[in-house]
């Protein structure tokens, strides 16, 4: 393996094991010698990689952001209707809010939590347009069939993304009586019903 | 008596507003650019043969010019088929310009009978059925106007024996190869995604809110401005997209968005790859693009 490669695989793998402690124990509360130790490397070598938490902590939204934004991707390629692709783009969210919280919970517990570290470097939606890119395609792709109905970005993106975050939410609080993929369904028929033309 | 030397030049009009007649007579060196040629008949300017020797199909020409839509049947004048005049001087010309939008695609005329009223070679961006005989003496120079600068480009071109390169609409490239949006003087407020407030302002760009079609239209009214001064874009209006296929189109005041995304992307800009770019940008705020371009008053 060239070491490049040998680079490219350890910074993800920094990148993976910070995703899962800032979203576990919070960011303020995990410091560098803590992901250091749980990746068996050294701290000043983990420099090496990221120069700071802060900019550690806005690459892990990057990554985060492009592989959702990947999945949504997969579902815009489709010829599926308006509706079925709502219903995947919410199964594969919940999927993922299951399967691997971390990537969910860090966006609503650390990037949302946390504004102070992401203001210079992560305005706006600079680290997070990987997913929001695929999410205006699949509007604007929706939109252009006649299927939803033609109205505000954002009106549409936050019933939409809203609904989900907020349902994540109340999954990782423990308050949901049901799992997750129970409500994929019910959520999936109140979106369209939403946003349709 | 004609000079033998010179190119001899027919203008004809079929159904037209006389809009290309009147832009080509703003042209600064007019009669400079004439002198190359023998006018031997014009709508509007001393002539050597009359309308009436013309209409006899007995003109001479070696480079003819179209203006107005045109109609295969039905639309006479002096009692004679345009459309039997303008295929006699066709094959006698060894150049044909389409002069506008309605000659080369249809344009506005084209609304009024759309079945039956064409571009003489395109109907839209489609090859009409007299596009075989003619294409290989074919020059399109769409616009609503045409700028006179581009007619001029084309004649002195062809008065000075040189080749001209053209796309696959016969248009040459020169003139058709740059998009409105290239030279517009909001460029700035274009790259941060900042919209005018209204028309007429200096700033801001109406690309976003207010019907702007110059990022994917053909044409180069931002290189070789009108009147030499101005162009619809750095006056505050929206390109119509006047030199397309398909002009004119509706609600040219306002742009058409899909949940706010643009239905139309700049001209071979992926959607992905401009949404991507959008999001990034709109994310920060330049003060200087919030104030005023111009300040008189400090």
């Amino acid at each position: 393996m060239k070491i490049a490669d040998k680079k490219a695989l350890k910074r993800e793998s920094i990148i993976q094991t910070a995703l899962q402690l800032f979203s576990t124990n919070g960011f303020h509360r995990t410091t560098i010698p803590d992901i250091a130790a749980k990746l068996q490397m050294s701290v000043g070598n983990l420099y090496n990689y990221f120069s700071s938490k802060d900019l550690l902590a806005q690459e892990i939204i990057k990554y985060t952001s492009e592989a959702l934004g990947e999945k949504i991707r997969d579902v815009n390629l489709t010829d599926d209707s308006a509706e079925a692709k709502i219903h995947q783009i919410v199964t594969i969210y919940f999927t993922m809010a299951k399967e691997k919280p971390e990537m969910i919970e860090y966006f609503l517990r650390v990037y949302l939590a946390n504004r102070e570290v992401f203001r210079d470097g992560c305005e706006g939606m600079v680290c997070v347009s990987g997913f929001i890119t695929e999410i205006m395609i699949f509007f604007d792709d929706c939109v252009s069939s006649g299927e939803l109905r033609n109205q505000d970005f954002f009106s549409a993106f936050g019933l939409f993304m809203g609904y989900l975050g907020g349902m994540v939410f109340l999954q990782g609080e423990e308050v949901l009586p049901k799992e997750i993929e129970f409500y994929i369904d019910d959520i999936s028929r109140n979106i369209y019903n939403a946003l349709k033309a | 008596m004609l000079n033998q030397t010179k190119p001899r030049l027919l203008w004809l009009q079929s159904i037209t507003c006389n809009g290309n007649t009147h832009s080509f007579l703003n042209h600064p060196d007019l009669f400079s650019i004439l002198s190359h040629f023998e006018v031997v008949h014009h709508p509007m300017l001393d002539s050597i043969y009359s309308m009436e020797e013309l209409l006899q199909g007995s003109v001479p020409c070696d480079v003819l010019i179209l203006e107005g839509s045109f109609k295969e049947e039905g639309f006479l004048k002096a009692g004679v088929e345009v459309s039997s005049l303008i295929h006699a001087y066709a094959q006698k010309a060894k150049h044909i310009i389409s002069a506008g939008t309605c000659a080369t695609f249809g344009g506005i005329f084209k609304q009024n009978d759309p079945d039956n009223i064409s571009g003489f070679c395109f109907d839209l961006e489609e090859k009409t059925s007299r596009y075989e005989h003619y294409a290989s003496k074919l020059i399109s120079l769409p616009g609503c106007p045409i700028h006179p600068k581009w007619m001029s480009y084309v004649l002195l071109m062809l008065a000075n024996k040189r080749e001209i390169a053209i796309d696959h609409l016969h248009r040459p490239v020169e003139l058709y190869g740059y998009t409105v949006h290239t030279g517009c003087t909001r460029n700035e407020y274009f790259e941060w995604k900042i919209d005018t407030k209204n028309f007429g302002l200096k700033e801001g760009c109406l690309f976003y809110e207010q019907g702007c079609q110059g990022p994917y239209t053909r044409g180069s009214c931002n290189k070789i401005l009108w009147n030499d001064v101005s162009s619809k874009t750095r006056a505050g209006t929206p390109c119509f997209g006047c030199t397309e296929p398909h002009f004119p189109q509706t609600a040219l005041f306002k742009t058409q968005t899909n949940m706010g995304i643009p239905a139309k992307m700049p001209l071979g800009v992926p959607r992905r790859a401009y949404l991507t770019l959008t999001g990034v940008v709109k994310s920060f705020k330049i003060k200087r693009f919030s104030q005023k371009l111009l300040e008189y008053d400090k």
